[in-house]
């Protein structure tokens, strides 16, 4: 039997999955469904990398494969892909560091356990997270950083909302390269995680998720 | 020779300090008894105490009451800078100002493979960034492979350098007859004028910075602090990864063409390996610095890692052993699934600085096998007291110094820190890691 759509995507088999996504498309089929199927299948890259038999190569590619499949399948939406978001987390790399790669695998850790993630980048001011804080009311955020100077660049974040009367308002986690619950400490945050399957757990406790 | 042979000889470079005038004869002590004390380790004897290694990183500005960015462009503060961090800590070795970059050299030249403070980082940023890019595209493969130097002066430089852009447009340096007229069609060609005005200023810029960089190096020397790092490599799956390709484009290189990427980081061996010697023979230190960034737990899988990472890797150190020197590894991240595989050369030939890996297993794995040290967490640096990092120091000792093979040192370079907390290291290295 042929390996269908959600294993060929969550096996990473490139060349398949991509002819498979034009066929069925080409056989009229609806275009959501590809992308719930997508979903699913990006759930499983997310189990695997939780379960420490999928690593960064796995992820970065997976997501290759997604965009390539999104794009075939945007001109056949008729109407936008809608799916119930659990709530909404903000995160970003702090001030001063350009590191992105453990962020946006929190990004894509949190998205495909159902979050809205509102994903800032890197190198972010302390008052853009504010702004975002703001504007979005999402119940946590959380600051990622690489190198020691991020230990500065938390702590100034953090008090940044706390001069803004936000901070009692959300839980703050961080992450990244050199961070550990003593940085959270220094930074006044409230946990820190040691990595992507962490940061769901804190997040789903925070926001209530079973 | 042996490779012992040819690593006696440097070692005894190393010892003996040819041409250094030692300030007092003091000075020269300290000095024979600081490198002995770092060469009893690499070899897995036992020294007087245990060797401490505090690399400066951008602590040497903040320290002296500067801040990074001044150091970078202020060659006379980064001096002030360099010479108070060395003389003030009693690090076994000193590495010196070669690593503050000059910034106005940087800007001249718009170096695109970091930023920096003021140029795309606030002012206020205390440290350098590499920004990662898909410098080498996913077709070049081939291009480098069949000519490295002609791929690396007509497709990497003027797309890294701004100002060497021009060199885009020269036609391919492969023939014998030929290259002497390309360089004159070039000099005669007014798209390259720019690029041999901002060679020129350039260079003044660099004289300035080398200048200082070689007198506080000197200083530091007579002092009777030696240096360390006589050259720098990266692990072949990291120059693809960190720079040609990036981490995406090496990501998908490794589904989609396995096998070039494969072939690339077999031709890189030989050509590193020329350079670090080449580097090395000029330096007194036969340690060679290797910042390790990808091949580390959370990165890759094992399977990953013994296809792409390790075999390449294992042969490059292999060719630096062999030429006498002594490959210095600062592994970032976590190499607790790595220690099997790492154990796989010859005993006492290289150096693992860990960074967060689990030093109790690190000792146990690689114990008679290879110096390990690091572990000093810029966390513990930044945000404990003196107290406390002299516990997690003497921990450190307990479980990683007995029987040798052993350094104290950080697992990355710091920033900013209380001064007192790098003293505290120090301190417990001498107080505390005696050998009796």
């Amino acid at each position: 039997m042929p390996k269908d759509f959600v294993d060929l995507l969550a096996d990473l088999q490139e060349e398949e999955v991509i002819k498979l996504t034009k066929q069925r498309l080409e056989a009229g089929e609806e275009a959501l469904a590809i992308l719930d199927d997508s979903r699913k299948a990006m759930e499983v890259v997310g189990d695997r990398f939780a379960e420490g038999k999928y690593f960064i190569p796995e992820l970065v590619y997976s997501g290759e494969l997604l965009t390539q499949i999104t794009e075939l399948v945007k001109p056949y939406l008729t109407r936008p892909a809608e799916s119930k978001r659990l709530g909404k987390v903000v995160i970003g790399t702090v001030a001063g560091d350009i590191h992105d790669i453990g962020l946006n695998i929190v990004g894509f850790m949190l998205d495909v356990h159902g979050f809205e993630v509102y994903n800032l980048g890197v190198d972010v001011p302390p008052q853009k997270f504010v702004e975002k804080m703001k504007e979005t009311s999402a119940p946590v955020l959380g600051l990622s950083g690489f190198l020691t100077l991020a230990f500065d660049s938390m702590k100034e974040t953090v008090e940044a909302l706390e001069a803004a009367g936000l901070r009692d308002k959300m839980k703050i986690m961080i992450g990244g390269g050199q961070m550990d619950d003593e940085v959270k400490k220094f930074a006044k945050a409230d946990a820190y995680g040691k990595d992507a399957m962490e940061a769901v757990s804190l997040v789903k406790k925070w926001i209530g998720v079973k | 020779m042996t490779w012992q042979e040819r690593r006696e000889e440097r070692f005894e470079k190393w010892l003996s300090a040819p041409g250094v005038n030692f300030v007092s004869p003091e000075a020269r002590e300290g000095y024979k008894a600081r490198a002995t004390r770092i060469i009893n380790a690499i070899k897995l004897e036992k020294p007087d105490r245990v060797p401490c290694q505090i690399p400066g990183g951008s602590f040497p500005a903040y320290y002296a009451g500067f801040d990074f960015k001044t150091i970078m462009y202020d060659y006379e503060a980064m001096r002030r800078a360099w010479v108070k961090f060395a003389l003030d800590f009693d690090s076994d070795t000193v590495g010196v100002a070669a690593f503050t970059v000059p910034g106005k050299l940087y800007d001249i030249l718009d170096y695109k493979l970091y930023k920096w403070p003021g140029n795309g980082l606030p002012d206020s940023a205390s440290m350098i960034q590499f920004v990662e890019k898909e410098y080498m595209k996913a077709d070049e493969y081939d291009a480098l492979i069949n000519n490295p130097a002609d791929f690396m002066l007509r497709y990497i430089l003027p797309r890294t350098w701004g100002a060497f852009a021009p060199m885009a447009k020269l036609p391919s340096i492969s023939s014998v007859i030929g290259i002497p007229f390309l360089m004159l069609n070039a000099a005669s060609d007014p798209e390259f004028r720019p690029m041999f005005d901002a060679i020129n200023k350039a260079n003044e810029e660099k004289d300035k910075w080398l200048k200082v960089v070689i007198e506080v190096s000197q200083a530091v020397l007579e002092a009777g602090y030696p240096s360390e790092g006589g050259g720098i490599a990266l692990a072949p799956f990291d120059t693809i990864a960190d720079i040609l390709r990036g981490t995406y484009g090496a990501v998908m290189d490794m589904y989609r063409q396995p096998d070039k990427l494969l072939e690339a980081m077999e031709r890189l061996i030989p050509l590193s390996l020329q350079e670090v010697k080449e580097q090395a023979d000029m330096s007194l230190s036969p340690t060679v610095f290797i910042p390790m960034h990808k091949g580390d737990d959370v990165f890759m899988s094992d399977e990953q890692f013994e296809k792409f990472y390790w075999p390449s890797f294992r042969k490059l150190l292999l060719g630096l052993i062999d030429e006498g020197l002594v490959p210095y590894m600062v592994v970032d991240g976590t190499y607790n699934r790595r220690l099997e595989y790492i154990k796989d050369l010859p005993r006492g030939s290289v150096v693992w600085v860990f960074e967060k890996t689990d030093m109790a297993k690190a000792k146990k794995v690689l114990g008679g096998y290879a110096c390990i040290g690091g572990n000093v967490t810029g966390s513990l640096l930044r945000t404990g007291t003196p107290e406390k990092v002299k516990e997690y120091c003497r921990w450190l000792i307990d479980t990683c110094a007995p029987d040798g093979g052993y350094i104290l040192t950080l697992g990355a370079s710091i920033d900013n820190c209380n001064p007192d907390n790098l003293h505290a290291i120090v301190d417990t290295a001498k107080q505390y890691g005696v050998y009796k």
